[in-house]
Parts: structure tokens; C-alpha cells; sequence
């Protein structure tokens, strides 16, 4: 059911923490910010082979995407959809291989709080990492290879800039 | 309450339905990476998987008591009715079956005819994962944390996996006891 997977997507964000803190017990020093690194790359490789699954699984009955929108298009109607039961609210794109994703009311986000603002968006940042390996990892099946940032200063309000790189000849 | 009702209540209450393969990938997912960070050290595996099912039981069993509006149940063997008819059903659209129940009306099996979580799945191949990996066992967390929070404590842990090569998939729960209500330490 769909609270089913709402919580499974919320607890692997403290578990990839939990992991990273684990693993960099050797090094002794609890560096905070290299443990935030190896929990968002956890987090990011986690969210990249979920979305080459979902594409694969997905995209599988569809016609062949004629560009690169047309993918963005799949990724922001249906694998949305599927992942987040809506669609992304906003897309914009400058033509020259960047686009921004917006999603008004991102689903992780909707029933967060927390008493100070700014701690609330910094504890919310953790969430987006996987939907970025998500968005990475199904455009790096459709033959897109990208880089993705995301940002939720306004929640409940997440934006994904995705970066086409060009592959070098 | 009876038996059908008890049914009638999983199959009634309302749920947002996702897509069940998104779950099982994702599940998939998170297990396979584990198995690599903890460079297949199965039991750690397991405990992780059980930790995480805990913290999510703990969150869940709010959802299920909001959602399914069931009232107290009188004894344990209810209380497995309810796990099994209401809540699998809800969460997962399963109603694994409860047997095998001790005399003391203290500890039952479910046993998995199907299981979500566990579809196209293989373990792998390297001859340990077969007798050391419990694939599904954040299940056995989410029941622990989920009951811990309605005063139960109980011990969970599966029995046989047909991801293993068993013939069934079950899961035995065992009740330890009925938290009392505790006065919370002072205040000073």
C-alpha cells in the first residue's frame, strides 16, 4: 500500500546515516561532514538503482523517446506517478541540456514539520538524495547522462536541476 | 469480534494503493546494498533489516489504528487475527495464514503463501546466503516495533523461507508479555 512504501522511503534515510556513521568508525575522527558525504552517496546509489529498475520496467511498452524532452516528459508524468503518486509541477528547460523540476507538494515533504525553520530544511535535505539517484539513475537508462541537484528551502516545495553532460567523443 | 467481519474489516479500509512492484524494487534495493556494505555478513544484514523494520513499526502502527478503526483486542489469538486479516492486508494485500498455536495460546506461526516483498527475487549464489539471509526480515521488526506500541512485547523471527528452498515461508511470533503501564520516571 502507499503508506507502506512512505515509510519505507522515510526510514532509509536514517539508516543509510546509521550505516555511514558504522563504516566510518575505523577512521576514529566522526568527521560530520564526511559522514553527511557517505550517507548522501548511500542514499544517491540506492536511489540510482531503483530508477534504472523502474525504467526498465516502465518504459518497456512505450515508443521509443524522439529526444531527450520527451524522456524528461516520461520521467516527469509517469515514473512520478508511480513514485510519488503525482506529477512534477513545473519543468522548465533552457534548450541547452538543463532542466528544472518543480514539485509544489513533494510527497516526502508534505508532512514534515519542525519547530525551527531552519532546521527543518536541513533535515529535509536528507530526503531529496534519493530522488536524485532516482531521476540519475532512469535518464542514465535512457541514454541521458546527467547530474541532478536538488533543493527544498520552500517546503513543502522541491526543485531538481538536471545537467545533461555531453559524453566526450 | 468474528472471524469474517475481521476480514471484512481489512479488506474495507481505505488505502492509497501503489504500485506493488515499486515496492518490491525498492525493498530489493536497500537489501542488496546492504548485503554489499556489510560485505555479506548475512546476520548483520538481518539486524539491520530487523532495526529498520522496528523504527518503521513504530510509525506504522499509527497509520493501521487510524485507518482501520479497530478497537482492543481481547486476547492474543485475536490479536494475530488482526495482524494477519487487517493488518498484512492493508499494508501489504496479504492474509498470511495463523496456525500452529502453543497450548498456551502464546505463540503462533504465520505462514506466507505469497509475499510481496519477496517477488522475482534470488539470493545469491555464494552458499552461505541460503542458510544465513532472512530476506523478509523487516517484517519481523515492523511487528515487534508495531506491537511494542499497543503494550506487547514479542519476539519475532522466521522459521523457513521458500526464497531458501523450504516448502513455506513462516514466521513465528512469540508474545513475552503485556507491557503494564509504566509510570513515567519524575520530573524534577
Amino acid at each position: 500500500s502507499a503508506s507502506c512504501l512512505d515509510f519505507l522511503l522515510i526510514e532509509i534515510v536514517p539508516m543509510a546515516e546509521r550505516l555511514a556513521k558504522e563504516f566510518s568508525v575505523d577512521d576514529k575522527r566522526q568527521d560530520d561532514e564526511e559522514i553527511r558525504e557517505s550517507t548522501f552517496f548511500r542514499l544517491e546509489t540506492l536511489g540510482y538503482r531503483v530508477g534504472q529498475g523502474l525504467t526498465e520496467r516502465f518504459s518497456r511498452d512505450r515508443p521509443r523517446f524522439s529526444d531527450n524532452l520527451d524522456a524528461i516528459k516520461f520521467l516527469c508524468k509517469d515514473l512520478w506517478t508511480i513514485l510519488f503518486r503525482k506529477q512534477i509541477d513545473n519543468l522548465k528547460t533552457n534548450h541547452r541540456g538543463v532542466y528544472v523540476l518543480t514539485d509544489n507538494a513533494f510527497r516526502p515533504f508534505t508532512r514534515m514539520s519542525m519547530s525551527v525553520r531552519s532546521e527543518a530544511v536541513s533535515r529535509a535535505q536528507a530526503h531529496l538524495w534519493f530522488p536524485c539517484g532516482v531521476i540519475r539513475g532512469a535518464l542514465a537508462n535512457m541514454g541521458i547522462h546527467t547530474t541532478v541537484q536538488a533543493e527544498g528551502s520552500e517546503l513543502p516545495c522541491a526543485t531538481f536541476q538536471i545537467k545533461t553532460i555531453q559524453p566526450t567523443p | 469480534m468474528s472471524a469474517t467481519k475481521t476480514a471484512r474489516l481489512g479488506e474495507e479500509s481505505r488505502v492509497d494503493k501503489v504500485n506493488a512492484e515499486l515496492v518490491t524494487l525498492t525493498y530489493g534495493t536497500i537489501v542488496a546494498q546492504l548485503c554489499q556494505d556489510y560485505d555479506e555478513d548475512y546476520m548483520e544484514v538481518n539486524k539491520q533489516l530487523d532495526k529498520m523494520g522496528y523504527n518503521i513499526g513504530m510509525r506504522l502502527i499509527e497509520d493501521f489504528l487510524a485507518k482501520s478503526t479497530v478497537g482492543r483486542c481481547a486476547n492474543f489469538r485475536e490479536t494475530a487475527d488482526m495482524i494477519s486479516k487487517v493488518g498484512f492486508k492493508m499494508f501489504l494485500n496479504i492474509t498470511p495464514t495463523v496456525t500452529n498455536w502453543t497450548s498456551d495460546n502464546n505463540q503462533f506461526s504465520l505462514i506466507f503463501e505469497e509475499n510481496p516483498l519477496a517477488d522475482f527475487v534470488e539470493l545469491p549464489d555464494d552458499g552461505r546466503a541460503q542458510d544465513e539471509l532472512w530476506f523478509s526480515n523487516i517484517l519481523c521488526g515492523v511487528l515487534r516495533g508495531a506491537l511494542e506500541m499497543v503494550q506487547m512485547q514479542i519476539e519475532a523471527h522466521f522459521v523457513s523461507d521458500v526464497l531458501r528452498g523450504d516448502d513455506t515461508t513462516e514466521m513465528r511470533v512469540s508474545l513475552v508479555r503485556y507491557i503494564e503501564d509504566e509510570m513515567p520516571p519524575d520530573e524534577e
